[in-house]
């Protein structure tokens, strides 16, 4: 194994948790500050890559399908927090599971009965196909580089907003005391619906930058909801440092893992039976690692251990 | 979410209406209509009801599976004891059809299989009531392996998903693949993204890949691999280049070589009629799994119109014999109630706005399955 090829492995993985990080980041606000559990995170997820898909086919311009994403993902969740979700803060969390779950269901067979049955066209722009050349003569494609710095830069955005401005004072102040902030003065609902459409609409950026590469269909967002749970429970609920560290935990654990495990078991056992474990093994490490930090530490890296 | 379709039409009734009842057949049919894959799942059922327009001995009753194991054995269960279906069929997934063909076959229910067609059943596992419509899975495979050989790719990088089908495809791709191997590696059901699988094939040094990802797997390998800048030829199954995704992929599958039983531009009566019939039903082209749910409701008709679902030893006979004009034209069974058929080589062209299949080459003529030996029935 050469170094090269290594470290190209390591990019995978930085990629991959970026894509989560930007996922699991509505969803960790969500939860962190109006406790509520959001099955239909994934749905936001597909919408952002329907949206972004015929938009990018009825245009011709990816771009425009990025922006529409952005937007018909920030919609939605307006739309749903204020219609459904909102009723649903006071109820307990089997309520919130259900609801949500139904969701899923609704937005499913919308896009199926909008859309049709089959995966659509979105490819990646003219502008970024092809591969970057990096030293140590990694051949890196350039779209996801791209993908690596959309999505630092809108960590460092997200850090900032909530480290640096008013809103984010109120979002932190939400996550600690949702009875005091109301009585502050602080237009709760407001806020809520803020924060539940900032969260749709990084879903929906991630489901369209993730689109170009994979296919966008019905049901794309459920495998990535699993691991975006997996992501906030590793860095602790409502920490949106705890989703960036969990985020890349996984997506490099993940990528290595599938990368690493084959051949490590290739050493001392026939290469069918070490494919054989290492690709069983390989798809379990992200849950082992997941229960390794739980034992370590039961609220998650960053999580609040008060609660 | 249940739909009842009975088909009524006026027709010429082949049985005399004093034998009618004895002709009609209850069929039930599981398969995935929602969620990832469902693609699949529609192409049979259109292809199947096609068939069967303007017959109306025969009454469908048509679930959805989800794509999930758990609920197709309870789909199995309720089709059998409330609904009394004579006959089962549909399942699109290798591991929903383990879970629930060897059990309705022990109950003295028929199964044909539209598509999978997993190794278990058709060695040790195979049963006098399966019957495999389309392909024992390892076929289309065993085909891309002799194609590559005929290529003289010597160094293959291969991949296929960890479960009983992906097993099949990289044993059936062996059979037949005379070079080394460059790499193999199985990936997690489902996976979108091959970033990790694609460095490692670059690393490799291999001089050809071939890969079995189905549905949305294959959409994203395809991209990703045109993306990643490697010049190798991709050989692989019809399954990740069917009508339905290709235009998905677009022109990231263009000039790629795959291999299917049957393709949209076969000449013979049966297919021409049924291209035709499914593209003025429908508004779209049929893919493989549209005609295999064509000819397995075809295979039906065949058999009850000679004999009654109730004498099970006389319709297990007609169905085997086989007696119907099929899309891809000559079509047998073997001993153990798998096809014996041609095994095509196309490549992917473009109609106009449409990315299609063209035939290029017979890869395997009269293929049966390796496991007709194992098989005791």
């Amino acid at each position: 194994m050469s170094i090269s090829l290594f470290l190209e492995q390591v990019l995978n993985g930085l990629q991959f948790g970026v894509m989560l990080f930007l996922m699991s980041a509505g969803l960790t606000l969500v939860f962190g500050v109006m406790g509520l559990i959001n099955l239909a995170h994934g749905s936001l997820y597909m919408i952002g890559a329907f949206a972004a898909a015929a938009i990018a086919s009825w245009t011709g311009s990816f771009w425009l399908g990025l922006v529409a994403s952005l937007m018909a993902a920030g919609i939605a969740g307006v739309i749903v927090e204020i219609v459904i979700i909102r009723r649903l803060y006071k109820r307990d969390h089997l309520d919130q599971v259900l609801a949500t779950f139904a969701l899923i269901l609704l937005f499913s067979e919308a896009m199926r009965w909008i859309f049709g049955a089959f995966p659509l066209f979105l490819d990646v722009p003219e502008i970024l196909s092809g591969t970057l050349s990096l030293p140590l003569g990694i051949e890196y494609s350039k779209y996801r580089m791209m993908i690596i710095v959309v999505g630092i830069l809108i960590a460092v955005g997200l850090f900032s907003l909530i480290s640096k401005t008013r809103l984010g004072v109120r979002i932190r102040a939400g996550e600690s005391d949702r009875e005091m902030i109301a009585a502050l003065g602080v237009d709760i609902s407001k806020l809520y619906t803020l924060v539940f459409a900032l969260g749709a609409a990084l879903a929906g950026l991630a489901g369209a930058m993730v689109g170009a590469i994979q296919s966008v269909e019905v049901g794309m967002g459920e495998p990535v909801l699993i691991l975006a749970f997996v992501v906030i429970v590793i860095g602790g609920i409502g920490s949106i440092k705890g989703a960036l560290v969990g985020a890349i935990l996984v997506g490099l654990t993940d990528t290595l893992g599938r990368f690493l495990l084959p051949s490590f078991f290739k050493i001392f056992l026939n290469p069918s039976s070490a494919t054989d474990i290492g690709s069983a093994l390989s798809s379990m490490m992200i849950y082992i690692l997941m229960a390794a930090v739980l034992i370590w530490k039961p609220s998650g890296l960053f999580g609040n251990n008060s609660k | 979410m249940k739909k009842l379709i009975s088909m009524f039409a006026l027709s010429a009734v082949i049985a005399l209406p004093v034998f009618a009842d004895d002709h009609k057949a209850k069929v039930g049919m599981i398969t995935t209509l929602s969620g990832g894959g469902s693609g699949l799942g529609i192409d049979v059922r259109d292809g199947f009801l096609l068939a069967l327009k303007g017959n109306n001995d025969i009454e469908v009753v048509i679930e959805d599976d989800q794509r999930k194991p758990d609920i197709a054995v309870q789909l199995a269960d309720k089709m059998i004891q409330s609904e009394k279906v004579d006959i089962l069929t549909g399942i699109i997934w290798s591991n929903l059809a383990m879970a629930v063909v060897p059990a309705a076959v022990n109950q003295g229910k028929i199964y044909l299989s539209p598509n999978a067609g997993p190794s278990a059943l058709a060695g040790a596992g195979c049963h006098k009531n399966y019957f495999n419509v389309a392909w024992q899975n390892d076929n289309l495979h065993e085909a891309a392996g002799g194609y590559a050989n005929s290529e003289g790719y010597k160094n293959s990088f291969i991949i296929a998903p960890n479960y009983p089908a992906g097993k099949d495809a990289l044993t059936g791709y062996k059979r037949f693949y005379e070079g080394e191997l460059a790499g193999e590696i199985y990936t997690k059901l489902g996976q979108k993204d091959y970033a990790a699988e694609i460095a490692q094939i670059r690393a490799s040094g291999a001089d050809s890949v071939f890969f079995f990802l189905p549905g949305g797997m294959g959409i994203g390998f395809m991209k990703q691999f045109a993306q990643s800048g490697i010049d190798l030829p991709v050989v692989g199954p019809a399954f990740s280049f069917d009508q339905g995704i290709l235009q998905a992929v677009g022109a990231a599958a263009m000039g790629v070589k795959n291999t299917s039983q049957w393709s949209k531009d076969l000449n013979n009566v049966a297919n021409v009629k049924f291209v035709a019939d499914f593209q003025a039903e429908y508004g779209r082209l049929p893919s493989l799994y549209a005609s295999q749910g064509y000819d397995t409701a075809n295979l039906l008709a065949s058999a009850l119109r000679t004999t009654s679902v109730n004498d099970q030893d006389a319709f297990r006979k007609a169905l085997k014999k086989a007696d119907f004009a099929s899309t891809r034209g000559s079509f047998s069974f073997d001993t153990n109630n798998h096809p014996i058929q041609d095994i095509y080589v196309r490549e992917v062209i473009k109609e106009g706005d449409i990315f299609t299949n063209k035939i290029v080459a017979t890869g395997l003529k009269d293929r049966s399955n390796a496991y007709v030996s194992e098989c005791k029935m």
